[in-house]
């Protein structure tokens, strides 16, 4: 996916003047941790089961070598096959490879975020595959060709009736001519659209929640039942899944997704959640012939033994951004590239350069609401405080900010000088704020009063100034 | 037997119980920069309050900023030098004590992590962390403060500052406090623990975002049917108040630490009139 997060800014300001996306998002800040919130009062041990899935990730990370071997040993017993991609380049190379030696004219995908990180759809469209969105969500953004802007619902950015006109627009060709204004009715159009294209597909293309080492299997968790197609049905099935994604057990695997649907969605357990452990066995009665699991790196093994490891403890739920109150004014697209939010502003640097995203960790008031509700307990403001040390020693930073910060510490490391100046910057503001209280404009200070009243100090000095008079 | 280890036991208990004769006396205020720049009144209420819970309060005069300004930017070593100068500025007292929750985060849980590479100050740094506290925090865990004597005519809504309540625990203290205040009665708008956008430098480096954010507050405070907002970090109350203000709305913005000790009757933060305490 072609990134647009060095147009941060003009990102926001297309956000903030869309009425369709804040409508979305109102709907989206109460509704998602209102649920969390429930579902986390539910579950007494909660808060020890989200100290046992950070440990269980930390301890995996701590050995990935270990149960990347592990997980590819039991595929292969399995009958199945291992890709090992380094870059996104090499995974869409061996994907559409894949597609091309099986013949395949049309691959079902289920819901896949890596999908998206290694822009799988536009490499086979250039090699002549169509790639089929089966996930409600992204079916509809593959129809209006946008990018996700969440990583659990990624058209939550659209309104029910944009929905009815992209199913209109796309559906009229196939004799759809009615437009529905009733989500059922929009669930049941596409799900009709939608099964002759699982029964007509050659491959089935899925992403993975976690790969278990100790089976050899992929693990996947959907509300639609549209992963359970997209793998069985076809003759082949590829999972794409990066490599922090294995976990040892699937005694592990029950205690993640114990926190995974409940900071996802409130749900205690996911609608579908399913197990794929190879091809087709003789005597199944269906299954794919061919089973390949694509491990996917791009970066992430540069983040191992760094002061970002912790990000990749990651489940991917979409807590961070559920809670946050920037993504909850701007949206996903804004962030410009895959993974938005928390996860984002810490993620994307790395996955494609701070100097491209060097406004993603910034753009945070460390409000620290993200770290809060994460269910393996990722420190986010921390990582988003070390990217803004590493643009600051890389002087990324903005002149401006580097040169107003200069100034300041010279001043607040001379604490008899701080104080003179103090003491004159509280008498001016004092003085000409005193009729009204506060200014509408201040020179230098238009960032705050474009929008806000700046409050004016009452007269009478400092607190260090009034403090020495009274108790000298 | 039985009644020599429940005394042994109970000896024991009885020493490792915090008492009021082991509570801190003596007490360093740490103003913030905000409040010595734009409301001395928050830092007069908080020595208020301290003196009358029984503690003895000195205002080190080397103090000056925490350093969050630099470490949010990602200026390291700015913070370390700023934080080794406030180190020392606070040597020596049993407690530090701040009126807001973001500097008093900064100092307890902050500042160890800068020295990771330098024992001696680490140790330093962790001493100080182990005795600074948010002012309600420590009125209330530490000293035992149940009510205040003040009074304030209105209905008050708190906005839990971010710092303060997610890395301090800064929740019930003050609004057990405010509840002891005469004639003041306790609304609480729908989301008082979402961020009100002010972020430090975040505000002017996206005022946009910070100024959606700071809307929807405001709409929120304004739903909760208060006169007043309230809370316990300056920077904050002078984001909400300056949308508030810019909007036209009538509600009155001031510290918490202000209404506690009786000082309601101040003009409010952004509003005309003489504000030196008396």
């Amino acid at each position: 996916m072609e990134s647009t997060a060095h147009h941060f800014r003009q990102n926001v300001g297309t956000a903030l003047a869309d009425p369709n996306l804040q409508d979305s998002l109102a709907k989206l800040k109460v509704g998602f941790s209102e649920r969390r919130r429930q579902a986390a009062e539910r579950l007494p041990e909660f808060e020890a089961l989200r100290d046992r899935a950070r440990d269980i990730k930390n301890h995996t990370l701590a050995n990935l070598d270990f149960y990347l071997e592990e997980f590819e040993r039991k595929v292969l017993a399995l009958g199945g096959h291992v890709h090992w991609a380094p870059t996104a380049a090499d995974a869409r190379r061996i994907i559409g490879e894949l597609c091309r030696g099986a013949g395949a004219r049309t691959v079902a995908k289920s819901k896949s975020m890596v999908a998206e990180e290694i822009a799988l759809n536009e490499h086979l469209e250039e090699i002549g595959i169509e790639p089929i969105e089966t996930d409600l969500g992204e079916y509809i953004i593959q129809l209006r060709r946008e990018p996700p802007s969440h990583i659990i619902a990624p058209a939550v950015h659209l309104t029910k009736d944009q929905v009815a006109d992209t199913f209109l627009e796309h559906h009229r060709k196939l004799g759809f001519t009615k437009r529905l204004t009733e989500r059922n009715d929009l669930v049941a159009e596409a799900r009709y659209v939608l099964r002759q294209k699982f029964v007509d597909a050659d491959v089935g293309l899925t992403g993975a929640n976690f790969l278990v080492a100790e089976t050899g299997s992929s693990m996947l968790v959907t509300n639609e039942g549209n992963a359970d197609l997209s793998n069985t049905l076809p003759r082949m099935h590829i999972v794409l899944a990066s490599i922090e994604k294995v976990i040892p057990t699937l005694e592990d695997a029950a205690v993640l997704l114990r926190v995974l649907a409940r900071s996802a969605t409130g749900q205690e357990s996911s609608a579908y959640t399913t197990l794929n452990t190879g091809p087709k066995r003789p005597g199944d009665l269906d299954g794919p012939e061919h089973y390949h699991v694509v491990l996917l790196d791009n970066g992430r093994s540069g983040v191992l033994g760094t002061e970002m490891q912790e990000i990749l403890r990651c489940i991917r739920c979409g807590a961070c951004m559920n809670h946050c109150p920037v993504y909850g004014a701007i949206g996903g697209h804004a962030y410009g590239w895959v993974y938005p939010g928390p996860l984002g502003a810490v993620l994307t640097p790395q996955l494609i350069g701070v100097e491209d995203a060097g406004n993603l960790p910034n753009a945070s008031t460390f409000c620290g609401r993200c770290e809060s509700v994460c269910p393996v307990r990722i420190p986010l403001p921390k990582l988003m405080r070390h990217w803004r040390e590493r643009e600051f020693e890389r002087h990324l930073t903005p002149t401006a900010v580097r040169q107003g910060l200069a100034l300041w510490s010279f001043v607040a490391r001379r604490p008899r000088l701080y104080r003179r100046l103090a003491g004159l910057a509280n008498r001016m503001l004092a003085l000409f704020g005193r009729a009204e209280g506060r200014y509408r404009g201040l020179p230098l200070a238009s960032g705050w009063t474009r929008f806000r009243d700046f409050p004016a100090p009452p007269a009478g000095g400092t607190f260090h100034a009034q403090w020495s008079r009274r108790r000298p | 037997m039985h009644a020599i280890f429940a005394a042994a036991i109970l000896a024991t208990v009885s020493q490792s119980l915090p008492r009021p004769s082991a509570r801190p006396r003596r007490i360093a205020l740490f103003v913030t920069c905000l409040v010595d720049l734009f409301r001395p009144s928050v830092g007069f209420a908080a020595v208020k309050l301290l003196e009358r819970a029984g503690c003895t309060v000195d205002v080190p005069p080397l103090q000056v900023c925490c350093g969050q300004p630099a470490y949010n930017t990602g200026d390291r070593a700015t913070t370390r030098a700023i934080a080794a100068q406030v180190i020392a500025a606070f040597d020596g007292y049993d407690a530090v004590v701040a009126p807001s929750g973001s500097c008093g985060g900064m100092l307890s849980h902050h500042y160890p992590g800068l020295f990771d590479d330098d024992p001696a100050m680490q140790a330093r740094a962790k001493d100080l962390a182990g005795r600074s506290y948010e002012l309600m925090a420590f009125l209330v865990d530490v000293m035992g403060i149940e009510t205040v004597e003040a009074r304030y005519d209105g209905a008050v809504t708190y906005h839990d500052s971010c710092s303060g309540l997610r890395e301090l625990g800064v929740k019930d203290q003050p609004r057990r406090l405010l509840q002891s205040v005469d004639g003041l009665a306790l609304r609480e708008m729908k989301s008082p623990e979402v961020c009100c956008g002010f972020g430090g430098t975040f505000c002017v480096k996206y005022p946009e975002i910070s100024n959606a954010m700071v809307g929807e507050k405001s709409a929120d405070i304004a739903a909760s049917g208060a006169d007043t907002l309230v809370a316990g970090d300056l920077g904050c109350l002078m984001n909400m108040a300056g949308k508030l203000q810019r909007e036209g709305s009538p509600i009155h913005v001031r510290h918490v630490a202000e209404v506690l000790a009786g000082m309601g009757d101040l003009p409010a933060i952004g509003e005309p009139g003489r504000g030196e305490p008396g």
